[in-house]
């Protein structure tokens, strides 16, 4: 069988880039790292590096190849996108992963790309590419929720600073961010017009984070207090008053980044195909089918809906090429991939029985263990980064040209 | 949309404009009011004839340009949207059947008048109202003998491609050949065909069959998603024109919220069908996976869609003025025909180990 690379030769003008590619990855990845995926999890906090997952680290950052296709001035890999998808194609092969990840890459480096001053580009987009500075979204605030436009963490002018007070919520991981990308109010007379995108230190004094304990136990959300923090000017986005549209567009990378999840997770449960965990469970009747009729046909029903998911994400992909960035069909994607990981969660409890709702402890595999936490974790994915009623409102005025009630 | 070819582009906007100007709903309207005896607009026909469109799935050397399942699906896409009656959809399996068959003669004889629009082909398999019960018909010494159900576009076919107990046979004459019309909801060609003894040429195995009736379900599919983008978009315009309490429908936000919906599970659609079509054309081997995911998804979209008109159009959607009625009918015809939902939910099961 030819290889990738024996069918680009000689005439594809991407041969030369894979060769290198394919060079340097064998060169830079340490050999324990491969096919096993380090990737710090946003999820259960960053964990001390081992030195191969430093060295990995630190090369992929040097290179670049962590956001291959951001501008090689800022420290990405100034590759096209063509030639990104060779490099994603070349580490699949070996089982490399990107160890350059996080909010910083999904959703604020692509934003300040686009809004940022030279300074601003200068000082931050290489620290993302690095993979030095975490980054936290400072969004949500208890009184504004799905009404996001109506929050009230003010920054005060004080000439060369902001004094900002106030406080955000469902911060993602911000008992463990360096920074936070936050949005906040800088006129009180007007609603979005009144909002600016500003950049705060997370070590500024009075700035005071509080981990929230979620239904599954965890704790990836903080409550972040703001008490007189001052903020150089310097660290202000765009305009005065022009936070909402920057603040949108952030939206859009971080929906784009979302709606993949219910595709990528593929169909398997505890690491097996589903029809395999679910006969494990209950059984087979006399011709080998699963053996709860009523079951077998919802998990048919699961396993077309995450297909056709995956084939619409394929679809969606080819049909971009052609387009600068995310579109509001993403508001779509957002919900789909949102109903499928509920429902398959849903599933591996319902396949599991009592074995799926095991909180700690003897008497429980790892899997329904874990079971347990996916599912109730799961409940946050249509609430979060826009409900799913908000993506509705979102798909209906953009979409569908429905007018707001009056 | 699928990333298509300048060529199959070119096909697409083309139909498009055909259904647009010379097949909108009003011609379906008047065909139905007409009833005519071949269940179809001759003319429309003719020109869709001229056009080469029967010959999309048929090779350049018997006549056809070969372009293949996913430029047929979206030629019937663009048709299905006005509701166009027309044997196209028919057409394509009954020729695919006879490209992939093992009789040169019935190449040579049928396949250049059926690409060149001359004469209808269909496909006569099920023997009842349900998709996928047994199979009686026989065929002893070249002569074919059953009685096929709900044949589709029966009433003018000149060619039959019959499904028997051994395989797939082409009958072509009227030898035997009894019709019987089976007027339905959806004011469309449809009838009860019996064969006595009739003189039967043999294109293939029970492995043939399945095919074809892949290619057949996937067609239809393509017809049902354009019947459900247009039902979709046409009940979109009325809420933003009908007014009450005082505002457009489509400003209050419970109907907003069923329209996102809505579209959500339409552009699912769209993807598991152009798969089906995709999946054909490359001859994969999991064509049957993806044939019934398309025909599962496609069935419970479709039937939500054109429900949906007719409850979001309230009162007026229940009239015979309205055309809401008619994708309500023609929609249910196409839910059921090659298997509904649940039995491309059981296919589909099997297929992948439950």
């Amino acid at each position: 069988m030819a290889t990738a690379a024996e069918l680009d030769a000689p005439t594809d003008p991407l041969a030369a880039f894979r060769s290198e590619a394919r060079d340097w990855l064998a060169a830079n990845l340490p050999k324990a790292l491969a096919h096993k995926d380090g990737g710090l999890s946003a999820l259960e906090g960053p964990h001390d590096p081992t030195p191969d997952e430093a060295a990995w680290t630190k090369a992929m950052g040097d290179k670049g190849w962590g956001v291959p296709t951001w501008p090689a001035a800022y420290g990405g890999g100034g590759l096209s996108r063509a030639e990104a998808r060779v490099l994603q194609e070349e580490m699949a092969r070996i089982g490399a992963w990107n160890p350059i990840g996080g909010m910083g890459v999904m959703m604020f480096g692509p934003t300040l790309l686009e809004y940022g001053t030279e300074d601003q580009k200068q000082e931050h987009i290489p620290r993302i590419a690095r993979n030095e500075v975490r980054w936290c979204q400072g969004y949500s605030e208890p009184g504004a929720g799905s009404d996001l436009a109506s929050l009230q963490m003010f920054a005060e002018d004080k000439g060369d600073h902001y004094l900002v007070n106030g406080q955000k919520t469902w911060t993602s991981g911000g008992q463990w961010a360096d920074k936070c990308f936050a949005l906040v109010r800088t006129d009180k007379t007007k609603k979005h017009e009144g909002i600016s995108f500003l950049l705060i230190d997370m070590t500024s004094p009075g700035v005071e984070v509080k981990p929230i304990r979620l239904i599954s136990g965890s704790s990836p959300f903080c409550e972040t207090f703001f008490t007189d923090v001052k903020v150089p000017k310097d660290n202000l986005v765009g305009r005065e008053g022009e936070g909402w549209t920057i603040g949108k567009r952030l939206l859009q990378h971080e929906r784009s980044s979302l709606s993949g999840g219910g595709g990528s997770a593929g169909r398997m449960l505890a690491g097996k195909p589903l029809s395999q965990v679910a006969k494990e469970y209950r059984g087979t009747d006399a011709e080998g089918r699963l053996s709860d009729a009523d079951l077998r046909m919802r998990l048919i029903r699961h396993e077309m809906d995450t297909r056709a998911f995956m084939l619409t994400l394929r679809r969606a992909a080819l049909e971009a090429k052609s387009n600068s960035g995310p579109s509001a069909a993403t508001s779509i994607m957002k919900n789909v991939g949102a109903r499928i990981i509920q429902d398959r969660a849903e599933l591996g409890v319902e396949i599991m029985g009592m074995a799926g709702l095991g909180w700690e402890g003897e008497g429980f595999s790892e899997a329904e263990l874990a079971q347990t936490r996916t599912w109730l974790w799961g409940k946050a994915v249509s609430i979060y980064g826009g409900s799913s009623e908000i993506q509705n409102n979102i798909v209906a005025k953009r979409i569908l040209g429905m007018l707001d009630h009056q | 949309m699928a990333v298509l070819t300048e060529e199959q582009t070119m096909l697409r906007d083309m139909a498009r404009e055909w259904a647009d100007n010379e097949s909108p709903v009003a011609a379906f309207r008047r065909l139905r009011d007409a009833a005519p005896a071949a269940g179809y607009d001759a003319a429309a026909w003719g020109e869709i004839g001229q056009m080469g469109w029967g010959g999309i799935v048929v090779p350049e050397a018997h006549g056809g340009s070969g372009m293949g399942y996913l430029s047929l699906g979206m030629v019937v896409e663009q048709l299905g949207r006005n509701l166009a009656a027309t044997p196209l959809g028919a057409i394509g399996p009954a020729a695919s059947a006879v490209v992939l068959g093992e009789s040169e003669e019935a190449k040579a004889d049928w396949l250049p008048r059926i690409a060149a629009g001359d004469v209808v082909a269909t496909l006569a398999v099920d023997e009842g109202p349900i998709h996928g019960g047994a199979i009686a018909t026989t065929v002893t010494d070249g002569r074919l003998t059953g009685t096929k159900a709900f044949v589709a576009e029966s009433d003018s076919a000149a060619a039959f491609v019959v499904a028997a107990e051994d395989g797939l046979y082409l009958v072509t004459g009227d030898e035997g050949v009894t019709r019987s019309p089976r007027r339905m909801a959806d004011a469309r060609s449809h009838a009860e065909v019996r064969f006595e003894h009739s003189p039967a040429i043999r294109l293939g195995g029970p492995e043939l069959t399945a095919k074809v009736v892949d290619y057949a379900t996937a067609l239809v599919t393509a017809e049902m998603l354009g019947l459900a983008e247009q039902a979709f978009g046409v009940t979109n315009d009325y809420l933003k024109t009908r007014v009450q309490f005082g505002q457009p429908l489509s400003t209050f936000q419970a109907l907003q919220h069923r329209m996102a919906k809505m579209l959500t599970e339409l552009e699912l659609m769209r993807s598991v069908v152009e798969g089906a079509l995709e999946a054909i054309d490359a001859n994969r081997s999991d064509r049957d996976q993806a044939v019934s995911l398309a025909k599962a998804v496609a069935g419970d979209t479709l039937k939500l869609v054109s429900r949906e008109m007719i409850q979001l159009h309230g009162g007026i959607g229940m009239t015979d003025e309205h055309d809401a009625g008619f994708y309500l009918k023609r929609a249910a015809v196409l839910e059921a025909m090659w298997g509904n939902a649940a039995y491309h939910r059981e296919r589909f099961a099997r297929l992948n180990g439950y």
